[in-house]
């Protein structure tokens, strides 16, 4: 199995217990089980502030959720970080402001991937994957994995112009 | 004794109009506050709504018992610790333990001082800093953390990486951050290895040299404005919290203690199986959530206030020397008796980090941690009641088990219930204060509205958010329902 050329951090954020809003979490367990070199592996209920300190150690940060729509199985954007302005409530940011606080806190500018999963249902109390979504996260990683360890562009050209014609 | 009025409805409410300002920001969850004026603009009646998660009580129901402290953690995103512990201390009762191993009793103190650290640095450095270094009525976009960051980014930094180091004690002693198994009935399942204690010990000396600078700020700040601040949303109340034998504080074990607004004594040794008998609740009809009050006052003067503040009220000493210097000097600031600042929450809430932050160094050279006597056992029982200071205040699970091993019963009573009662009366108070008499409402205004919800940092919501989902509005409309004016902000 190839390395990945530069350091990168997966953090899959989500409620495994709202069903396939647990999508990012499985990324991420997904992920810890392959051990994969220079890959740091993280999973919470959502993106929080500190999430900056580490994706300022590292070149590539990937942040997978759970999507609502988008294409199925899975899409994947190139974020940048949030310009000033952009608010904070609570525990919850967005990918964005994490990049934003690690270049304002920590010098730092990785690059930033958000990686969507679809998803179907996000009921409480539900703790398993559907079906699909379960399909959805096993193409999500097959491809993220080929991806990482050839180093092959992570945004496909095809994903871009969808995202943008769907202003996703 | 307290002396305030109860909160009851206004009687005549056909010549008022409402405000109601939902949800609350930079609080955890969903929350509202309706405010309602006569037709002077006088406040006549503000109340806080919350949604509370009774539902979780019956969802543990017919589940095995050991599943409940993981099971638990699904309560609350923000401090699924708390919960954890404090059912694991049931469910230890529950498998006939009463002590636990020294390992598993430091391995499960260390991951609640964890929690303690993480969840104050991130209140005051996240939540409430923005008020507190920019003013009430500075401008709203810069009233974050992204804000703070922008002004002062040292502050900003320490904010950041304080809370990620107390995280780094829960992955270690929970083994994950999203539903830790840690804690299990009768002990741990894990120790602290040497890599994990030395990872950790190498920015322990920052934490608390951090810590004791975050004490000075908020100390600061509260003798600074000791004029505003010795009204603002404050009142005398009775106290509630949990104590070591010695009258120490202890945020993990020991026996309930109430003390009146002078300090006196209510009751005191009330151990977790008695809670029932001294503590009760109250239902009223406009809030989802209970109004728990001392039994022996009545719910007209037995409510009371727990979290840092009731914490530092009820306690005679802190164990570790630099909080308990801290905690000396915050009572000679009230004059040697209770301390009825709401705003001062900020400042023991600093104490208490620096207290956490002693703790942990103290744990972190403690061999007991790699110890491999993890489990004990006992006999079974089937009820059980378990107390525990969560960062909000005290924590209480109730929990009764068949012979099949199935909960039949469970009781939570939640910290932020607790100060259910004085919340709604900061809310009042603030609004009689800064929005009686007042034609125009500004954001500014309800921003003191929400200053004073925050410093007892309430957590309204086991649910999560979604970023943009948070917006504040203000509604303002007549007795008829019809609406005036509103007023949102993103």
């Amino acid at each position: 199995m190839n390395c990945p050329a530069r350091s990168i951090l997966l953090i899959g954020y989500g409620n495994p217990a709202r069903a396939d809003d647990g999508l990012g979490p499985a990324l991420a367990e997904w992920f810890e089980r392959l051990s994969l070199p220079r890959l740091t592996v993280d999973a919470d209920y959502q993106l929080t502030v500190e999430d900056a300190a580490e994706a300022a150690r590292h070149d590539v940060v990937l942040f997978a959720d759970a999507s609502l729509n988008g294409p199925e199985p899975f899409w994947i954007k190139r974020l940048e970080p949030a310009t000033a302005g952009v608010g904070f409530s609570s525990h919850g940011v967005q990918p964005e402001a994490v990049l934003a606080l690690a270049r304002d806190l920590f010098q730092a500018e990785p690059e930033g991937y958000l990686v969507g999963i679809r998803g179907y249902d996000f009921s409480m109390f539900r703790s398993v994957l559907t079906p699909k979504a379960q399909e959805n996260l096993a193409a999500a990683a097959a491809y993220l994995e080929s991806a990482l360890t050839n180093s092959t562009p992570l945004v496909t050209a095809a994903c871009a112009d969808w995202l943008a014609d769907n202003s996703l | 004794m307290v002396t305030q009025t109860m909160l009851e409805p206004h009687t005549q409410q056909d010549q008022t109009r409402r405000i109601v300002i939902e949800p609350l920001t930079r609080v955890e969850g969903h929350g509202k506050v309706s405010i309602l004026l006569d037709e002077n603009n006088q406040v006549t009646e503000a109340r806080l709504h919350i949604v509370e998660f009774r539902g979780f009580e019956r969802f543990i129901q017919g589940r095995p018992f050991w599943e409940v402290p993981v099971l638990v953690q699904r309560l609350c995103g923000i401090c699924p610790v708390s919960h954890h512990l404090c059912a694991a201390k049931a469910m230890d009762q529950i498998v006939g333990v009463d002590e636990l191993t020294p390992t598993a009793e430091k391995i499960r103190r260390l991951m609640h001082y964890g929690q303690i650290f993480q969840s104050h640095a991130l209140h005051f450095f996240y939540l409430a800093s923005p008020d507190l270094l920019f003013g009430f009525e500075s401008e709203p976009a810069m009233r974050n953390v992204v804000g703070v960051a922008s002004v002062y980014p040292d502050l900003a930094r320490q904010g950041v990486l304080m809370r990620k180091y107390g995280q780094e004690i829960i992955r270690a002693t929970a083994g994950k951050r999203i539903h830790g198994t840690g804690a299990v009935p009768g002990g741990v399942n894990k120790n602290l290895s040497v890599v994990e204690r030395d990872a950790l010990l190498r920015d322990i000396d920052q934490m608390l040299d951090w810590s004791r600078q975050a004490v000075a700020i908020a100390a600061e700040y509260v003798e600074k404005n000791a004029e505003t601040l010795a009204d603002f949303g404050s009142f005398e109340s009775n106290y509630l919290s949990i104590v070591r034998e010695d009258g120490a504080m202890d945020l993990y074990d020991g026996s309930l203690r109430a003390v009146d607004a002078d300090g006196q004594i209510i009751f005191d040794g009330v151990v977790p199986q008695d809670y029932a008998k001294v503590l009760a609740e109250e239902v009223r009809p406009w809030s989802y959530m209970k109004f728990p009050f001392i039994r022996s006052l009545g719910p007209e003067w037995g409510w009371y206030r727990v979290g840092p503040l009731a914490r530092l009220n009820t306690c005679q000493f802190i164990d570790t020397p630099e909080a308990d210097a801290a905690r000396e000097k915050f009572r000679d600031w009230s004059g040697g008796r209770p301390c009825h600042s709401t705003l001062a929450y900020h400042w023991a809430r600093m104490v208490e980090v620096l207290h956490a932050a002693e703790k942990i160094r103290e744990l972190l050279h403690d061999p007991d941690l790699q110890g491999t006597d993890l489990m004990a056992t006992g006999e079974r029982r089937e009820e059980a009641v378990a107390i525990l200071e969560a960062p909000r205040g005290t924590l209480f699970h109730h929990y009764r088990v068949d012979r099949q091993d199935r909960v039949v019963m469970a009781n939570l009573i939640v910290s932020t219930t607790s100060n259910n009662e004085a919340m709604n009366r900061s809310i009042r108070k603030v609004a009689e204060d800064y929005l009686s008499g007042k034609p125009e409402i500004s954001e500014a205004m309800l921003n003191h509205v929400e200053v004073a919800i925050r410093a007892y940092d309430p957590c309204l919501s086991c649910a999560t958010h979604a970023y943009g989902q948070m917006p504040l509005e203000v509604r303002l409309t007549n007795s008829a329902g019809e609406t005036l004016d509103v007023k949102r902000r993103p």
